[in-house]
């Protein structure tokens, strides 16, 4: 008996431990896998609170087990009258100071890393030729989806973040309806982009998204949106600096790019018809269109942000997308596109790309 | 009294239920309504925790799943968790203190009767168009673009119920002041009284911005008010302090009451008086101040700025202490006592570790540049559970087996409860645990889904296997309710055998008048150091038998609220229907002249003759 309950602990101790170990999440989305400064800055915190905290509950638990071991009645027999302790200065004086200095260990850490992420003094900083130093992407947040833009290379992208790493990124939040909320688990977060003001922020990215599972940081909106808050979803893609000064040339270079109704590619021809009044085709822009800017669409990692890649998906998007987002702004095209039309239009979103 | 009862009609019965305003019926009351719509609440967050259970669930659509959650944490705070600890405190406070009734029969009668129709009137919303949608924080700018007619079911719905709970509020203030028993000074009282008196004093200035709030945004979306629409100079941010100046507050009013249950629990059944008592009255106030201190701490995220953010968190760990001395307290009140494990107690000392994790989880969202990674994740949804079902419902769950003797003169099978307990306590951990990881790995919370591949489906089901088993642990509950009012088995005064406080010294259920004689009290535990110097009956009366003045009962309540209820329908369909406005009239009209019949005749109570009381000690005697 004694030694099957034995085995036993082992085996939960074993088991705790693994959950342990495997219980870091996915590298693309989970807050213990840090990707960037901020997010591991925000990781050693949790780290040191989560210390403080196990040695409470630890200390906590002792006295607990003991007290029910010892003070049964069971064992202390039913007359048994304890002494009536009205309490004890000393003890209570102990137990008020201890947790004060163990909230000023925290605290301390607190303030200093408050003050810190909330530091945004260099987002205006110029050089001589009146150039910003650094990078800054203004968000908004819509419904049910997400506008970059980075306003010093004029050009704008949806969906998919694309940023340097190793270098601070600022961000100006805003929403054009309801409250959102801008996280990013693995890099850090989270702000709100509320309806009235823009939040500044900034991140930094560390890790090179394309050894990723899907070559992509999972973005996610953090505040309840309406009906399809869960599929507000946004991928993040890191690269080294000169890749990056690459992506934004080659989306610079889509200025005159337009969907032509005259065009050879059938598909082309539905798009600039159909579907022009509201995306664009060219990166080279500003926020405030109606639908997500589809420059690069091929070389995107989901279909409204969450539905896979493929042709397939599109098709059933773009046929009844209220069917898959509930709540979200883009009517229904099922009769307006027949099949043969609906393969030469995903064909020609397919093959909008930037990437060679 | 009993053999009255057995003679009248269900008309009669009925009558009297409508119209009581004795404060043990309307504690009852309290609990039944409050039961009621925890079970709803509960069967809500079933339907939450089965459409998580895979990836791209489709149980519930989008929209639906959104009221779900709306609603579910709308009935538990407001239509089940606080009801039901007002029907502890309507119950057991007065007998606590030596009291007749609260101070205001009436406006007990008539909080009461708005619970039931606030809490109607926001759940005949589902069969109206939908339920609100917007969460149960109802953040302005989703609240302003929510369609139908949810939110203003929400909006009006949460005024008259939440005028109700001021009234209880201000109602146990008053009594608590005014209606204590001679030598029942403030540091002599229970520990349920003394967090029933910080509550309601917390009720009393938390409650307020929340009609201000609610009467804002009703007034936006009914009569297009504007004040939190952005591109008519209103402002979304101001809705956020408005309620959260009130809903921080309003956890320290759902634990206050539960700490309080657990301090009598953890004392009675310890044999042993509390420790460090005006250490624990002092830790209760000290919480009650610093719970309005520290609003801003739901609300890192909204871009307030370090300052704003740096200072509210130091403010949000400082809770942490008089906490903690609450905890170690508990902890040595327990030491050196002997300590009987019933099924209160076990409730009791399941609440320690449990709430604890709650507590340090919740001084880690404090730390403000940690809560911007864990805030609106699945972290934040484990926290309030921990420390909202960790404490306040094991609280409610203790108070229940604890007090059922005392509110219905039966005993629940203690057996059966610890069964409940069990299943209860182990489905939570089993429910919420992993939710830390759920929050740590990314998942944002009020999802009404979630693809594959992201590591999250196993811990889901986790999840909802262990609210399976707290729904077992419920429904056994409900069953030894049941089973225990069949079996009948009538108990004494002092069920539980080492009563301390005044309670455990009236008859249960106590007499219509409570005490035969005002008690005396000359010391903390009353009844205690009574029993202990030898005194059985546990009371030394403080006056001579003589007659009693009680208040008489009234349908006025039932029919004021029955008026708002009806301005409320009319109120929302005004814009649309041609109905609206006569019957909003109508309502409003029914209302005011309740309250101007009220006023007119002077309702001056009756006196209980001596010679009844008389006969009911007498009775008394020959019991024991």
């Amino acid at each position: 008996m004694m030694k099957g309950l034995k085995k036993w602990r082992l085996f939960s101790l074993l088991a705790a431990l693994t959950v342990f170990l495997s219980g870091c999440g996915n590298e693309e989305l989970s807050t213990l896998l840090p990707a960037g400064e901020v997010a591991r800055d925000q990781f050693t915190l949790l780290m040191l609170a989560s210390g403080i905290m196990l040695f409470v509950i630890l200390v906590v638990v002792i006295i607990y087990v003991v007290a029910i071991l010892r003070f049964r009645r069971s064992k202390l027999g039913e007359d048994f009258v304890p002494e009536q302790t009205e309490g004890s200065n000393a003890l209570e004086l102990l137990w008020t100071v201890i947790p004060i200095l163990l909230v000023i260990l925290l605290a301390v850490p607190t303030v200093y890393f408050t003050y810190k992420l909330g530091n945004v003094t260099a987002m205006d900083e110029v050089d001589e030729d009146g150039v910003k130093e650094n990078l800054v992407v203004d968000v908004t947040a819509k419904l049910y989806w997400w506008e970059f833009e980075y306003p010093e290379h004029g050009i704008v992208t949806a969906q998919e973040l694309v940023v340097p790493m190793d270098e601070k990124v600022y961000f100006n939040l805003i929403s054009a309806d309801v409250k959102h909320s801008f996280w990013i688990p693995s890099v850090g977060g989270k702000l709100d982009n509320n309806v009235e003001n823009v939040n500044k922020f900034y991140l930094s990215f560390e890790k090179d998204s394309k050894d990723l599972v899907d070559g992509v940081f999972y973005g996610k909106c953090a505040e309840l949106c309406g009906p399809s808050h869960a599929l507000m979803d946004f991928k993040v893609k890191t690269m080294p600096r000169a890749e990056f000064d690459e992506w934004v040339v080659a989306m610079q270079a889509t200025e005159d790019v337009v969907a032509d109704a005259a065009a050879a590619d059938e598909g082309e021809q539905l798009f600039a018809q159909s579907c022009i009044a509201c995306h664009a085709v060219s990166g080279v822009g500003e926020t405030g269109a109606i639908g997500p800017n589809l420059t690069a669409f091929g070389d995107r990692n989901r279909v409204a942000g969450f539905l896979d890649h493929t042709e397939e998906a599109l098709q059933d998007w773009i046929k009844d997308p209220q069917k898959y987002k509930p709540g979200n702004e883009m009517p229904p095209f099922a009769d307006t596109f027949s099949d043969e039309e609906l393969d030469a239009l995903t064909g020609y979103l397919m093959g909008l790309t930037i990437e060679k | 009294m009993s053999s009255v009862a057995q003679k009248q009609g269900f008309g009669s019965w009925l009558w009297d239920w409508l119209t009581t305003v004795d404060h043990k019926k309307i504690g009852i009351l309290y609990l039944l309504g409050g039961g009621f719509f925890f079970v709803l609440g509960g069967i809500e967050a079933m339907i939450i925790r089965v459409q998580l259970l895979t990836p791209n669930n489709d149980l519930v659509s989008a929209g639906l799943f959104n009221q779900i959650i709306t609603m579910h944490g709308t009935t538990m705070i407001f239509l089940a968790a606080m009801p039901i600890l007002f029907g502890f405190m309507n119950a057991i406070m007065p007998l606590q203190i030596g009291a007749r009734d609260v101070a205001f029969p009436f406006l007990n009668s008539l909080g009461f009767w708005m619970f039931v129709f606030g809490g109607l009137f926001l759940n005949l919303s589902w069969f109206m168009g939908g339920a609100p949608d917007a969460g149960w924080t109802s953040y302005a700018s989703l609240a302003m673009a929510s369609e139908g007619h949810g939110t203003d079911f929400y909006a009006i719905g949460l005024q008259i119920a939440g005028g109700g709970s001021l009234i209880a509020g201000i109602n146990f203030l008053v009594t608590i002041i005014n209606m204590r028993a001679p030598g029942m000074t403030y540091m002599r009282m229970p520990l349920f009284t003394w967090t029933t008196f910080v509550a309601s004093a917390m009720i009393l200035f938390a409650f307020p911005p929340l009609t201000v709030g609610l009467f804002l945004l009703t007034f936006d979306r009914m009569f297009g008010g504007n004040f939190f629409d952005p591109a008519f100079g209103g402002n979304t941010i101001i809705w956020e302090h408005i309620f959260w100046i009130f809903g921080h507050p309003e956890v320290y009013i759902l634990i206050l009451p539960a700490f309080g249950i657990f301090s009598e629990i953890f004392s009675l059944f310890s044999r042993k008086r509390l420790f460090g008592y005006s250490a624990m009255v002092l830790a209760t106030v000290l919480i009650g101040f610093l719970g309005f201190m520290v609003w801003a701490h739901h609300m890192f995220t909204v871009g307030l700025g370090p300052t704003a953010n740096a200072i509210f968190s130091v403010a949000t760990m400082a809770i942490a202490v008089p906490t903690g001395v609450k905890i170690f307290n508990w902890l040595l009140t327990i030491w050196g006592g002997s300590i009987k494990v019933t099924t209160p107690m076990l409730y009791a000392l399941g609440f320690i570790p449990t709430f604890v994790m709650g507590g340090v989880t919740g001084v880690m969202l404090g730390t403000a540049p940690l809560d911007y990674q864990l805030h609106d994740s699945y972290f934040v949804v484990a926290h309030f559970h921990y420390v909202i079902v960790g404490g306040t419902v094991l609280g409610i769950l203790a108070g229940v087996h604890l007090y059922w003797p005392k509110m219905f003169g039966v005993m629940l099978d203690e057996t059966l409860g610890k069964i409940t307990f069990w299943f209860f306590l182990f489905g939570f951990h089993l429910t919420f645990l992993i939710q830390h990881w759920l929050g740590f790995w990314g998942m944002p919370r009020r999802v009404f889904t979630y693809m594959g591949g992201q590591g999250w489906h196993l811990a889901n089901v986790i999840s909802t296997v262990g609210a399976f088993f707290m729904a077992i642990g419920i429904i056994i509950l409900i069953y030894n309710i049941i089973h225990a009012h069949i079996k009948k088995v009538p108990v004494g005064n002092d069920p539980w055998g080492d009563g301390r406080t005044l309670e455990w010294a009236t008859q249960s259920p106590p007499l219509y008048y409570n005490f035969t004689q005002t008690p005396l009290v000359r010391g903390l535990d009353s009844v205690w150091l009574e029993k202990q110097e030898g005194n059985a009956s546990g009371i030394t009366p403080a006056v001579p038998v003589q007659a009693i003045h009680m208040p008489n009962g009234s349908i006025i309540p039932f029919l004021m609220t029955l008026g708002m209820f009806i301005a409320g329908f009319g109120a929302m369909f005004r814009t649309e229907t041609a109905w609206g406005l006569p019957v909003l009239i109508i309502g409003l009209a029914w209302t005011f002249i309740a309250m101007a019949a009220r006023s007119w005749r002077d309702d001056l109570g009756y006196y209980v003759s001596k010679e009844e009381i008389m006969e009911d000690i007498k009775r008394e005697r020959g019991r024991n």
